[in-house]
């Protein structure tokens, strides 16, 4: 899993995606939000790698002019979560049934209609894979997920890591 | 100051100090040309966008110095393609600056529109579209920077028609502030010391140098080492000239038509020490085989390099003539004795003497491809800027034709661009006007790019064209004769034309060669003929260019290496 860290401009993210898909390199999830400062956007790959593929993938991806740091947190200890939204069929009788699954795994309903729901699910991979296996009983309509985000556990911060 | 955008655009060509630019102007540059047109900066108007990209490309390979060059937008911007594309591959300066369509047409498919920036951005260091006036100062700056720092290459900005008519502010940056792009010039000290002590420690050390070198001019201290603590040197073809070819501890190209002694050397070699060079699959062959018995250090400006294809023992990112410096402050000449260096270094110049390149040139028979090198080689005194088309009038060029300073071979070695010699000579001329500009080209190759003929009569450009006419694709030719069981599937290039009829038809003067005999007053006549020369040189169709390591094979296994 990469940290990086690119200035905010026009075509950006396809430089990123870009390098990825002519190495060959294969982009299994990805996620892009700001930060702190403004103009610099942070952006988290996964992607499926040996080590040696994964080091030259940063070495690829630091020089492309607008990164400006690239953090390899695939060994480092981090947390990491995954925001999900479910789409889930929801007639009344089985309303309540659903919500106690859901309080089970802390996700929350946010919309409801008279025989659908839609619940925000968070958590790491397995987790939200789990809630999908439990809403699959009730006929899931549709699911958004966004990519995994993560930071270093700890006071560290991905910028203070080495190069 | 207040400018539009086309004077921004001039201001910053006179303030990087650019002497010449290459381009064609079309409906989204007529701004720009207008003002080109009233600052009378020296412009070369080639016959195609490629044409000045190549030229361009190779005013900044004999000069130093980043090529300019100019296209409109749509087709002038793709025409620029591979032009681009080979400057990319072998790390060479060049800003190229197109034009746009209007910014409120940007997206709406409108005449000539084509998305420049997003067609290059994989063969580009870094590419611009400018959406705001007042960023375009900055940017002008910010490119040629990119452009000739660090690993140099080519920047590509996109500037719409309406902004070149635009006023703005106009101050020409006197620095860029990118805290994203810093380049490693200094080497790692305690890597330089780690590297000196396995040279000290070597038995059988073998330099092998590429473009690097001649990008970072590091050819004094390259050969400085190698005679220091006395280490054999191989370099790429992109490498050629790193070492005068004439030195005793120069071994000659290595890979797939690499020389029996550098091949060798790199097989027996306990420490190849790679200055600037990548490890090209022409270079290493089959990567599992190459150099098995030796230490890696490996020095290179870009670290992406290190590790990208071997494992590197002792890596050194750095510019890699800062990083020699350094390295010869810590080495004795006494250094290259303790190990009987010596004997290593004569078992190599043994074979650099008993399998030498070879061909033979029967007087009186059909003419060889080579012999027409080494008469251009005898002729010139070695002297000339040589530049090459691609195929294999290109590798006897590099074995044949003995460069003795760097900035004089000019090649397309990475992307390996057919019709890219004749337009780089071009550039090359225009960087000296006073030097001998000779292109070797193949006649596939010169076809490619042959309407620059024009461009070369109409600014009396007194390059010298020596088409090595097979009437073969020849490379082609040979791989289908030696790994496609002899079918020569659309290779033969029978039917092109006469290329003095050509040559004169532009204005050109041209010769032609058929026999052995002829060969030294025909060079020595186009020589002395003023302007541009072709000389049709009808060479043996069916010679092959040897020694030849067969493509993911061990690079010792050559076809016609020993005698």
């Amino acid at each position: 899993m990469l940290a990086i860290l690119v200035e905010d401009r026009p075509g950006v993210l396809t430089r990123v995606s870009g390098l990825f898909s002519r190495r060959g390199y294969n982009i299994q999830n990805i996620a892009v939000g700001r930060t702190m400062e403004p103009g610099i956007s942070r952006m988290t790959v996964t992607v499926e790698a040996d080590p040696l593929t994964v080091e030259q993938i940063v070495k690829q991806l630091n020089k492309l002019v607008n990164v400006l740091k690239v953090s390899d947190m695939t060994d480092e200890p981090s947390v990491g979560r995954e925001l999900m939204l479910v789409k889930v069929k929801a007639e009344p009788g089985r309303r309540s049934e659903i919500q106690q699954m859901a309080a089970t795994f802390r996700a929350k309903i946010i919309d409801l209609s008279p025989d659908s729901m839609i619940i925000e699910v968070t958590g790491d991979e397995q987790k939200l894979h789990a809630f999908l296996m439990m809403m699959q009983e009730f006929g899931i309509k549709e699911i958004a997920s966004t990519g995994k985000i993560s930071l270093l556990r700890g006071s560290k911060i991905t910028r203070d890591m080495k190069a | 100051m207040r400018l539009t955008g086309a004077q921004m655009v001039l201001a910053c060509l006179e303030a990087e100090g650019v002497d010449v630019i290459f381009g064609f102007p079309g409906g989204a540059v007529l701004t720009l040309y207008d003002e080109i047109f009233k600052k009378g900066i020296r412009h070369i108007l080639t016959r195609h966008e490629q044409g000045a990209a190549h030229a361009a490309d190779g005013y900044a390979r004999a000069s130093g110095k980043p090529g300019v060059v100019i296209a409109t937008s749509g087709p002038g911007a793709t025409n620029l393609v591979t032009g681009i594309a080979t400057a990319y591959m072998d790390s060479i300066p060049l800003v190229a600056i197109t034009g746009q369509v209007a910014t409120s047409f940007i997206g709406t498919d409108a005449f000539q529109e084509a998305d420049i920036t997003g067609i290059t951005m994989p063969i580009t260091k870094h590419n611009y579209l400018i959406k705001d006036i007042n960023e375009l100062p900055y940017v002008l700056k910010e490119a040629f920077y990119v452009a000739s720092t660090g690993r140099k290459g080519p920047v590509l900005i996109d500037l719409p028609k309406d902004l070149q008519a635009q006023e703005g502010d106009f101050a020409y940056p006197a620095q860029v502030e990118m805290s994203t792009y810093r380049p490693t010039y200094e080497g790692h000290t305690g890597q330089i010391a780690r590297a000196a002590n396995a040279i000290k420690k070597a038995q059988r050390p073998l330099l092998y140098a590429g473009g690097g070198v001649i990008s970072s001019g590091a050819h004094e201290e390259l050969l400085e080492l190698s005679r220091k603590v006395s280490i054999p040197v191989t370099t790429t073809l992109t490498g050629m000239g790193g070492v005068p070819c004439d030195y005793d501890y120069f071994l000659g190209m290595p890979g797939m038509h690499g020389t029996y002694a550098a091949n060798n050397a790199i097989n027996e070699s306990d420490l190849l020490i790679a200055v600037g060079a990548r490890f090209d699959d022409r270079v290493t062959g089959k990567l599992e085989t190459f150099a098995p018995q030796a230490q890696i250090i490996h020095i290179d400006i870009d670290p992406a390099e290190i590790g990208k294809n071997v494992v590197t023992h002792i890596p050194i990112v750095g510019d890699v003539k800062l990083v020699l410096k350094e390295l010869l402050k810590r080495l004795q000449p006494a250094d290259g004795d303790i190990h009987n260096t010596r004997e290593w270094c004569q078992k190599v110049l043994e074979w650099k003497a008993s399998n030498p390149l070879r061909y033979r040139q029967e007087p009186g028979s059909c003419l060889k491809p080579q012999y027409v090198i080494e008469e251009l080689y005898r002729l010139t005194g070695g002297e000339a800027i040589v530049t090459t088309d691609v195929g294999q009038h290109q590798m006897w060029a590099a074995q044949y034709y003995r460069v003795k300073r760097p900035r004089a071979l000019i090649s397309s070695g990475g992307l390996g661009t057919m019709g890219f010699g004749f337009p780089a000579a071009i550039g090359a001329q225009m960087a000296f006007p006073e030097k001998q500009v000779v292109c070797i080209a193949g006649d596939g190759s010169f076809q490619m790019n042959s309407q620059e003929l024009a461009t070369a009569v109409c600014y009396n450009i007194p390059v010298k064209v020596a088409i090595i006419n097979n009437q073969y694709l020849g490379m082609v030719r040979q791989w289908q004769k030696f790994f496609y069981g002899g079918r020569y599937a659309h290779s033969s290039l029978a039917g092109s034309p006469d290329f003095v009829s050509l040559a004169e038809a532009y204005g050109a003067s041209g010769f032609r060669v058929t026999r052995p005999e002829e060969v030294a007053a025909a060079i020595e006549a186009a020589l002395n003929t003023p302007g541009p020369v072709v000389i049709d040189f009808q060479v043996d169709p069916e010679e092959n260019v040897l020694p030849m390591v067969a493509p993911n094979t061990s690079i010792v296994e050559m076809i016609g290496g020993e005698e």
